[in-house]
């Protein structure tokens, strides 16, 4: 069972990001769930949301203690740092982070998510680059899903699908040539 | 049938047109803003009426006249705006109307928090309104429940003649799983409502639909009739859900989401070989005495302990259920804060009792 926490400011996707990977696994049967925060914290703020993907029915769908922590800006850094379980994962956004993780009892990838989007074509898929980072890591989703959660995440602006693969791959390659 | 991944809101609004609703009035607020958004979207297109009222008033109110019409008829808010409708859901229970009002609630009292809580159990079970009436209440615990009860709620609404309430805390709401929508109700298969208004053509029978009763001897009666209907429906439609509770000492109770986080804490304290389980109310009223009786009579169980994200409203009812046989404890995060598995098993571990 993976435990994800996704979090960063209004507008970085991090919303439609674990919507993307809960519709993913949902397409492979597993059991998952999406669970936003929600209120005026997000306008301008921060937003985060929890997915978890199980083989089994999910109990709690709130998740206290991450498995995988996705850190898309400064302050999500720093108030779910420590949340996260031991030999869980932190993926960070190298590109406005500059700190490093201070835990030595997870594994932290650091990944320069606007960079790599940008050079894709566009800073707005810096959500889905994450998207390549997470599944490079755990593997949680066949390529195919992949694909449908992008065709689920694009279905009114299909012509964009294209460059989100290139940006879900940069994302994916980042991890494989992460020390 | 395919599942789909639906935000709990909207599922909760397509399964009430797929129960066949054909009448939604609302007003909006958060955390139920996507229920009526949905219903503007989607009941024109299935031969219903839409209306976002001027206020909750106006719109439980509209409720009553489209009940009584023989509609079946919704409204849905959060916990200020519930508080609101009371007057309205008094008078359609004192008609005897069929009809269904989602809360989604909020951290109340007064405007509260927009957060998940659950501080209107009293509300919904012990009447908000004023005098003697009841709902029937039920507590969905995923999406995919939340859909199949809101089919159960039009039915049992039909059938006992009386308001159901769907109580959500905000994380039903906003939460979003996988689905299997069930086919729509053909709405001419639906039991014939004899007492609806249709208008009167000045010939035959004259239909009348009135909470007026103002007579003793009319009122009396009436609510003594009432209180027999109230005694079947706690013998037929109380439900509930036991997880891991067969050789439970220890029972913890929740309704709602808090329950499956008990769930979570009841594996992590399996996992340390205290034998814990979960009696999870399904409907509040009728609420599932039988089910906390036979527990209480075992004589391995050590107690109960009623999570709530509140300061404490179910546990009197567990205390009633239980009637002494047993202690029961409380364990409540609330004004929008909510409790995590560790906090559950830390309380149990602590000594619950």
């Amino acid at each position: 069972m993976e435990k994800i926490l996704l979090a960063g400011f209004g507008g970085q996707g991090v919303l439609s990001l674990g919507q993307i990977l809960a519709y993913a696994a949902m397409t492979e049967g597993k059991e998952v769930s999406w669970l936003p925060s929600y209120g005026p914290e997000m306008r301008g703020g921060t937003a985060n949301c929890s997915v978890i993907i199980s083989e089994k029915p999910i109990a709690s769908p709130i998740v206290a203690r991450p498995t995988l922590l996705v850190a898309m800006n400064g302050p999500s850094l720093v108030r779910f740092e420590d949340k996260v379980v031991p030999g869980g994962v932190i993926i960070v956004n190298s590109s406005l982070i500059e700190r490093k993780v201070t835990r030595s009892d997870v594994k932290a990838y650091y990944i320069p998510a606007n960079d790599l989007a940008i050079q894709c074509g566009t800073a707005r898929a810096a959500n889905i680059v994450m998207y390549g980072a997470i599944n490079s890591h755990c593997k949680i989703l066949q390529p195919e899903s992949v694909h449908k959660g992008l065709e689920y995440a694009f279905k009114k602006k299909p012509r964009l699908i294209p460059m989100n693969e290139v940006a879900y791959r940069a994302g994916f390659e980042a991890v494989e040539q992460h020390d | 049938m395919a599942r789909q991944l639906m935000k709990g809101n909207e599922a909760i609004a397509e399964a009430a047109i797929r129960a066949g609703c054909r009448a939604f009035f609302g007003y909006p607020i958060t955390p139920q803003n996507e229920i009526p958004e949905y219903m503007a979207a989607h009941m024109a297109e299935n031969g219903g009426v839409f209306v976002q009222a001027e206020s909750e008033v106006a719109a439980i109110n509209m409720v009553y006249g489209a009940a009584a019409a023989g509609f079946r008829a919704m409204t849905s808010s959060s916990s200020p705006g519930i508080s609101l409708k009371q007057e309205g859901i008094s008078y359609i229970a004192a008609s005897d109307l069929p009809c269904v009002i989602v809360n989604i609630m909020r951290a109340g009292p007064g405007l509260g928090g927009i957060q998940s809580a659950q501080g209107d159990y009293f509300q919904a079970v012990k009447g908000g309104g004023h005098g003697d009436y009841k709902l029937l209440v039920f507590a969905p615990a995923s999406i995919q429940e939340a859909v199949d009860l809101m089919f159960v709620a039009f039915d049992k609404a039909d059938q006992y003649r009386m308001p159901a309430m769907i109580l959500g805390d905000g994380m039903i709401g906003q939460m979003m799983e996988p689905v299997e929508l069930p086919p729509a109700v053909d709405l001419q298969s639906l039991p014939e409502k004899p007492w609806c208004l249709r208008g009167w053509d000045g010939q035959g029978e004259r239909r009348i639909v009135s909470s007026l009763r103002i007579q003793p001897e009319d009122l009396e009666p009436y609510l003594n009739e009432q209180m027999k209907k109230w005694e079947r429906i706690k013998e037929d439609e109380a439900r509930a859900e036991e997880y891991r509770a067969e050789d439970a000492e220890i029972l913890l109770t929740a309704y709602g989401t808090p329950a499956r986080i008990c769930k979570s804490a009841v594996e992590i304290l399996r996992a340390e070989g205290i034998k814990a389980g979960l009696i999870r109310p399904i409907t509040l009223f009728p609420f599932p005495d039988r089910a906390f009786r036979y527990h209480a009579a075992r004589p391995e169980v050590k107690g109960f302990v009623s999570v709530e994200l509140s300061t404490g409203q179910m546990i009197e009812d567990v205390r009633l259920a239980v009637d002494g046989k047993k202690p029961v404890s409380f364990f409540g995060r609330c004004g929008g804060a909510v409790m995590s598995e560790d906090e559950i098993v830390a309380f149990v571990k602590g000594g619950a009792f």
